[in-house]
């Protein structure tokens, strides 16, 4: 493809602020999305820092309880909505039309228009710290009637929940458009890369559930101020019905926030061990199920609650099932690695501190899942630790793994392999000091959600403490890290990685501003491991 | 001064942190495990936890150890060459099937456990709790007895004017009291917001919900003093509205009843 060409097409947009506002390029928006996630990473990542610090010794030090939770409510929504869910999209943008042999996404201009929702979107739901009452400090879930206590805040959090739907809703949209209808000539479906299928997978996840939570708010604000019953029992409405629309968002949604990752371990293990993917269709049902068994498990999330006997039964058994083609996936990784010629680069590391330590916030769930043992377990900090361990090492760790993997691809420069592999093992460690002890703490029975704790909890809050802090701190390195390789540094060759597979990896690097002109033909027989397409090949010349 | 103090504290906790993760003193630590706790049903929940704890630890071994002698043998750097297989029918067939087994294995002894927590039938007595922002209202349906329960830490302890008690935050002024082998019936709901009625030593957290009564049941076995916490989001004070059940033989259970009811005050509280 020419090269000449697509440049030509970058001296035509506007320089400056206005390429970013103005952007229809799908390089551009992931950029955007994916400094926009890091930059909530550290405004999130800063609210857990106060939580942690109210949290180092029993007894008030800092924050009032009001404020405490509030951080607890803002530290969740800004994780997941302005980090994770951003930073995929983002990878999305960057990454599919290369997979899949396409020029940009299928519907550039709704792709700038859900990318620019979302700071105000953000910048809306954060002022609603300054407002009459505070921010919103119900937790994320907002629960009635608790949440409709908040002050002033609740009808902007509202506001920008609806915001942050259609942003994401647009982005399915968009994905699914894109995968659907922009593949190269013999792109099967059943050829696409991992990261491709998981994210047409998650695209529907999106589109089914993020309507249902829109619903559910939109049933607080009449609740609020239009004066409707839905979830007030006195007048005549259910507190419980909230919880099931919630969780029948929410589960889902927390499958939104893993299956990409599952698809970039699947890119990067298989690249480090210089040998296929172990079970690549398997990895295709295994996702497809487990998307399926996210809508039929949404009230484990409630045990508690209060459901019929039968109820509590059928979300154990169905809550269980998950872990058969979870435990698929990660078989299928290790089978990937065995016998491999292993080499470990920093994102070879990430992948296989994901792999270990997801697979530790699978056993928790396991444990979860069985009701009579949940009523233990249910809103302690062994719940924190579980989702902290499949977010943490498991989302957050699978995104820092694909921008190094990416990175010399983006930017055309190899990043710093000393500080990538420091950063590494900095977080690898503080996110276990940090989250391990939370079980610990959570058996022995201290409550999620309190500003102060009872002196037995004291030891391990501490530790978490100081894991947490330690954890910020190893971000700056990857700030640093990538500020750096933007700016310049050893080139990077255009397949990068000796074992990269996929299409991405035939581009130059960085890629030209318009990924394939000319579209690879990918027909016939495919070598999973060359990747090298003779057809491919000829189309690039 | 503050920070002074605060940084020592921060080392003090780099070395506990040391000490903890020193296998010797590991058991001498505070609790890092679920309770056993004092009924029956407790102690299959106990027993249960460790079940699934085991067969995971289990899992976990088999799986870290296949992979980790792969890291260790089969890198670049020892010469491997890399081999090209990449299904096995078998093998996939296996790994649905075995873990399957195991989830059916687990499931068993789970919905027996979950059935016997749900037979509220037959109780001898029945107590009905009611949260509130954020107190426990607590009335014997069966006596004509009702009284509040507010946490009894005093705000100089919580904002550290105060060397903290070892009962901090778990302790109330009016305890539930509860007589040992018999079955208890719980009501349990609310008047304001949603909580949850949490006593980690009797296996029982419920939520307590406006317009809904859960109803739990319970035979606690040994006499004692059993504390626990709200467990649902409350508000502002979710952290300070402690659970605090005594159980007493059923003998002194009838002397505090008669007590109660001519207006004699018992000593409860709970320190």
């Amino acid at each position: 493809m020419s090269t000449a060409t697509a440049e030509a097409h970058h001296e035509e947009h506007p320089s400056g602020i206005m390429r970013w506002i103005t952007t229809t390029n799908h390089k551009d928006i992931g950029t955007l999305y994916l400094w926009f996630s890091f930059i909530m990473f550290f405004i999130g990542g800063l609210m857990a820092l106060i939580i942690r610090t109210e949290l180092f010794q029993p007894g008030m030090q800092f924050v009032d309880p009001q404020f405490f939770n509030s951080m607890t409510t803002m530290h969740a929504i800004v994780m997941i909505f302005g980090v994770v869910m951003p930073a995929f999209t983002g990878l999305a943008n960057w990454l599919i039309p290369m997979m899949i042999g396409g020029t940009d996404m299928a519907l550039p201009r709704m792709n700038n228009w859900s990318f620019w929702i979302l700071p105000f979107a953000f910048a809306m739901m954060l002022s609603t710290l300054f407002m009459d009452g505070g921010g919103p400090a119900g937790g994320w879930t907002l629960y009635p009637p608790l949440s409709l206590q908040t002050g002033d805040a609740l009808p902007f959090v509202i506001f920008s929940i609806h915001f942050m739907g259609m942003s994401s809703i647009m982005g399915a949209i968009n994905v699914i458009a894109t995968i659907l209808n922009m593949r190269a000539p013999g792109m099967t479906l059943m050829k696409m890369p991992l990261f491709v299928w998981t994210w047409l997978i998650t695209a529907y996840l999106l589109i089914a559930v993020m309507p249902v939570l829109a619903g559910g708010v939109t049933m607080l604000l009449t609740d609020k101020f239009f004066g409707t019953s839905f979830f007030n029992a006195a007048g005549g409405g259910d507190p419980v019905l909230f919880q099931h629309i919630f969780w029948f968002f929410g589960h889902p949604e927390v499958y939104i926030l893993i299956l990409p990752s599952f698809g970039v371990i699947s890119t990067i293990i298989p690249t480090f061990s210089r040998k296929p993917l172990f079970g690549y269709s398997s990895m295709v049902y295994a996702t497809a199920s487990i998307a399926f068994l996210s809508f039929i498990v949404w009230a484990h999330h409630m045990f508690t609650v209060g459901m019929p006997l039968a109820g509590e039964l059928f979300f154990m058994f169905a809550t269980m099932l998950i872990a058969v083609p979870t435990g698929v996936k990660v078989f299928n990784w290790v089978s990937t690695m065995w016998r491999g010629a292993m080499t470990f680069e920093t994102p070879m590391l990430f992948a296989i501190a994901f792999i270990i330590l997801f697979t530790i916030g699978g056993f928790s769930g396991l444990m979860l899942a069985l009701a009579p043992v949940d009523f233990q377990y249910h809103d302690t900090y062994f719940v924190v630790a579980h989702f902290h361990y499949v977010l943490v090492p498991g989302s957050i760790f699978a995104i820092i793994a694909s921008v190094y993997y990416w990175l010399p691809k983006w930017t055309g420069y190899m990043y710093n392999e000393f500080l990538g592999k420091t950063h590494f093992w900095l977080s690898t460690i503080f996110v276990n000091v940090t989250f391990f002890p939370m079980h610990f703490v959570g058996l022995a029975g201290m409550p999620r959600r309190i500003p102060d704790y009872a002196l037995q909890f004291s030891d391990y809050n501490q530790i978490a403490t100081i894991g947490a802090f330690g954890f910020g701190f190893a971000q700056l390195i990857f700030l640093w890290l990538v500020i750096q390789t933007i700016r310049g540094g050893e080139k990077a060759t255009d397949r990068v990685w000796e074992g990269a597979e996929g299409l991405e990896w035939t581009l130059p690097s960085p890629p030209p501003y318009h990924s394939f002109t000319t579209p690879p033909n990918v027909e016939g027989e495919w070598n999973w491991f060359t990747h090298e397409h003779i057809e491919t090949t000829k189309t690039r010349s | 001064m503050k920070s002074s103090k605060f940084i020592l504290k921060v080392f003090r906790s780099i070395f506990t942190s040391l000490i903890l993760f020193s296998a010797q003193s590991l058991w001498a630590v505070q609790p890092f495990n679920m309770t056993r706790g004092v009924t029956d049903i407790s102690n299959e929940v106990f027993d249960l936890h460790m079940l699934v704890f085991y067969i995971t630890c289990v899992i976990g071994v088999l799986v870290f150890s296949v992979m980790f002698y792969s890291i260790f043998k089969h890198r670049k750097s020892k010469g491997q060459k890399p081999a090209d297989f990449h299904e096995s029918t078998l093998l996939e067939f296996l790994w649905t099937v075995i873990p399957f087994a195991i989830l059916i294995g687990l499931a068993i002894p789970a919905t027996k456990v979950l059935i016997a927590m749900e037979d509220t039938g037959k109780a001898e007595m029945t107590i009905k709790v009611t949260g509130y922002q954020w107190m426990w209202r607590y009335e014997y349906l069966d006596h004509d007895i009702d009284f509040y329960s507010i946490l009894s830490t005093p705000r100089d302890e919580i904002y550290n004017r105060e060397e903290k008690n070892p009962n901090y935050l778990l302790e109330v002024n009016n305890e539930l009291v509860l007589p040992t082998n018999r079955k208890v019936r719980i009501l349990i709901t609310s008047n304001d917001v949603l909580h949850a009625w949490w006593v980690p030593d009797l296996a029982i957290k419920k939520d307590a919900i406006p317009g809904y009564i859960n109803q739990v049941w319970t035979e606690i076995n040994e006499p004692g003093v059993y504390r626990g916490q709200c467990a649902e989001l409350c508000g502002r004070d979710h952290g300070f509205m402690p659970v605090v059940v005594r159980a007493v033989s059923p003998q002194e259970f009838e002397q505090w009843l008669a007590d109660k009811n001519t207006g004699t005050t018992v000593a409860t509280t709970s320190r």
